[in-house]
């Protein structure tokens, strides 16, 4: 843990996704203290510009943007650390044991994964998302970790694949030490910054996603997510109108979250395979 | 051969689950379609458009389950999907059949163009490792990955479109111009692709640059070009013929396995711009709770691409004589 935490700090993107991360993390936790009020506040002073009242002036229905922006971070990292979270988990289970089960399990896991891999999966969610009458954050996480888990379990497949046959594996094996053992504590721990990617990659790309589907209409309408606040935006013709900051804010938060999950995850990605490093980095180390 | 039998029978079997997934998600979530539909179309349904509703979602209650499942593949193989409940009695294969050349033109080109430019830029970058390209470009690229497609596609439209009016940000053409073969039309055509192209472009190259870089950057490590280096070959020679070459397989593997997601992103970019395509026609199926033409788009969506997956197989086969070789 504290080589992955020096590895962060020496890496510069690394350095730059965790600050914006953190940054939306105190947004998340404390929205009331960074911008008081309710994101939800309908009231008359409609379309405002940008003033000293309104940070970001106001949106079609005289709602304060800026509260909802602020707001709108708990959700957005909810969705995806949780559904992050699970699709890596379930990235592992099939991954792993494929590579380390071998045979018949390794041929029919993998196929599994390909299968689920190759099939688009926004069209999917946004059909399964199309049956529900009522959308809810819990409908949309199970979409979502359902349809992204399969990149994942293919990458960690192959390095545990590579992991599989040598020596401290061997030994375990030797000394007499169970299959869950071996996989837990001596195979797992040599895969964590992997892992910790293909964490990064499934919240990107459940973010991403979420964010699709809510502008869509197909998520919670009336919570004050980023996704949201453009559905409502695209709804009211805000580019239309002059409401620019309102169609470009929301966005613009997505995209510093992506940007934060796909900065680290391409960070762990360089950390994990140091072929992968900058050059000048590697002559000073020398 | 044997790869490439292999890969076929992926292909079927692909093809198998997906209409399994496309008929199994109306009978396994609660609550039945077909009395959603009745109850937002205030009886306003009459009898046959009910059953053609219930023939094209395999829904019969007169069958078991697996009889429905039969005679639904059956529908299936016999471009059988029913009729159009948003637009009774057009049959789903007319809405169908007039979405997939706008979808072909604008997301098919493109995303082969993000693949070619971005793999030609990611060698050049591997190449020139560390130098002022490989320095600015990737971490330009990691951030473009990053990128909502439909913001990135509204905030074209704001500029090109709206604060510069310059570019028509909606529709696939100028209801103005008739239809055909005439220099008008394929003009506006041509105008009309530019906003959503670049949307897909810009969201979609930094995938296929990393990804070359990343496996280029491995390749240049090995014997063989260090043994072209020491022959003295030209650069440019050794970039192209012994790198690039060698590198553009895993890309290529890597482009069949991620079109599934560029294809998820161009849905949005085609909904934002109105673009009279697939993606445009799924999302206006899904809010009219048009069941069948719904069912029909998405597996439209994922034959598409599966058989570019096929593609993507066969010329690998035939670029990499490993694969050809029986083992």
């Amino acid at each position: 843990m504290t080589n992955l935490l020096r590895a962060i700090r020496h890496n510069g993107k690394a350095a730059a996704g965790l600050f914006i991360l953190l940054l939306f993390l105190l947004m998340a936790l404390v929205p009331g203290l960074i911008a008081p009020g309710d994101p939800a506040r309908i009231t008359p002073d409609t379309s405002l510009g940008i003033s000293g009242q309104h940070i970001l002036g106001t949106t079609a229905f005289g709602q304060d943007i800026w509260v909802q922006v602020v707001h709108g971070a708990r959700p957005a990292l909810l969705i995806a650390v949780v559904s992050g979270l699970f699709a890596t988990v379930l990235s592992v289970l099939i991954g792993v044991s494929a590579a380390y089960l071998g045979g018949v399990w390794d041929d029919v896991l993998n196929l599994f994964t390909d299968v689920v891999l190759v099939i688009p999966t926004l069209p999917l969610v946004v059909v399964i998302a199309g049956y529900f009458a009522h959308h809810s954050i819990s409908v949309m996480i199970i979409a979502l970790v359902v349809t992204g888990w399969s990149y994942g379990a293919r990458q960690l497949r192959s390095q545990a694949l590579s992991l599989r046959n040598r020596d401290f594996l061997e030994a375990a094996k030797v000394r007499g030490e169970r299959r869950s053992y071996i996989i837990v504590f001596e195979l797992l721990p040599n895969m964590t910054s992997l892992i910790v990617a293909n964490f990064l990659g499934a919240a990107l790309y459940s973010i991403l996603t979420a964010s699709g589907l809510e502008f869509l209409g197909l998520g919670d309408v009336n919570t004050y997510d980023w996704g949201t606040m453009l559905y409502w935006a695209q709804n009211q013709s805000a580019l239309q109108t002059g409401g620019y900051v309102w169609a470009a804010v929301p966005g613009l938060c997505i995209a510093l979250l992506g940007t934060a999950f796909a900065l680290l995850n391409n960070a762990f990605d360089e950390i994990s395979n140091p072929a992968l490093r900058p050059v000048r980095r590697l002559r000073v180390a020398a | 051969m044997r790869f490439l039998l292999r890969r076929l029978g992926f292909f079927v079997l692909t093809l198998w689950a997906a209409l399994t997934i496309n008929f199994a998600i109306p009978h396994l979530l609660p609550g039945s379609p077909v009395t959603a539909m009745m109850a937002r179309y205030h009886g306003r349904l009459n009898g046959a458009a009910l059953q053609a509703v219930e023939s094209a979602l395999g829904i019969d209650t007169h069958q078991s389950l697996f009889g429905q499942y039969l005679s639904y593949l059956k529908n299936c193989a016999t471009f059988n999907f029913g009729t159009s409940v948003a637009n009774f009695p057009t049959p789903v294969t007319t809405i169908v059949g007039t979405a997939i050349p706008w979808t072909l033109g604008l997301v098919g080109v493109t995303t082969v163009l993000a693949f070619l430019i971005g793999t030609a830029i990611g060698s050049i970058a591997a190449w020139k490792r560390g130098g002022k390209l490989d320095s600015v470009l990737p971490p330009l690229f990691v951030v473009g990955t990053g990128l909502p497609y439909f913001w990135v596609a509204i905030m074209l439209i704001m500029v090109f479109g709206e604060v510069n009016p310059w570019l028509p940000t909606a529709f696939g053409s100028d209801n103005t111009v008739t239809t055909g073969w005439n220099s008008d039309f394929i003009g506006s055509v041509l105008q009309h692709a530019i906003l959503p192209a670049a949307a897909i472009l810009v969201t979609s190259i930094g995938t296929w640059v990393l990804t070359m870089r990343n496996t280029m950057v491995t390749t240049l490590a090995e014997d063989y070009v260090r043994m072209a280096r020491a022959k003295g070959l030209p650069g440019r020679r050794i970039m192209v013929d012994y790198a690039a070459r060698n590198s553009i397989l895993p890309n290529l593997t890597g482009f069949a396995m991620s079109l599934g997601f560029v294809v998820s992103g161009a849905v949005l970019v085609e909904y934002v711009f109105s673009y009279p395509g697939v993606g445009y026609q799924l999302v206006q199926a899904v809010d009219n709770e048009d069941f069948p033409v719904m069912q029909c788009l998405f597996l439209v969506i994922t034959v598409a691409v599966l058989l570019s997956v096929l593609l993507a197989d066969i010329i690998t086969a035939l670029l990499d004589p490993r694969t050809r070789s029986a083992r």
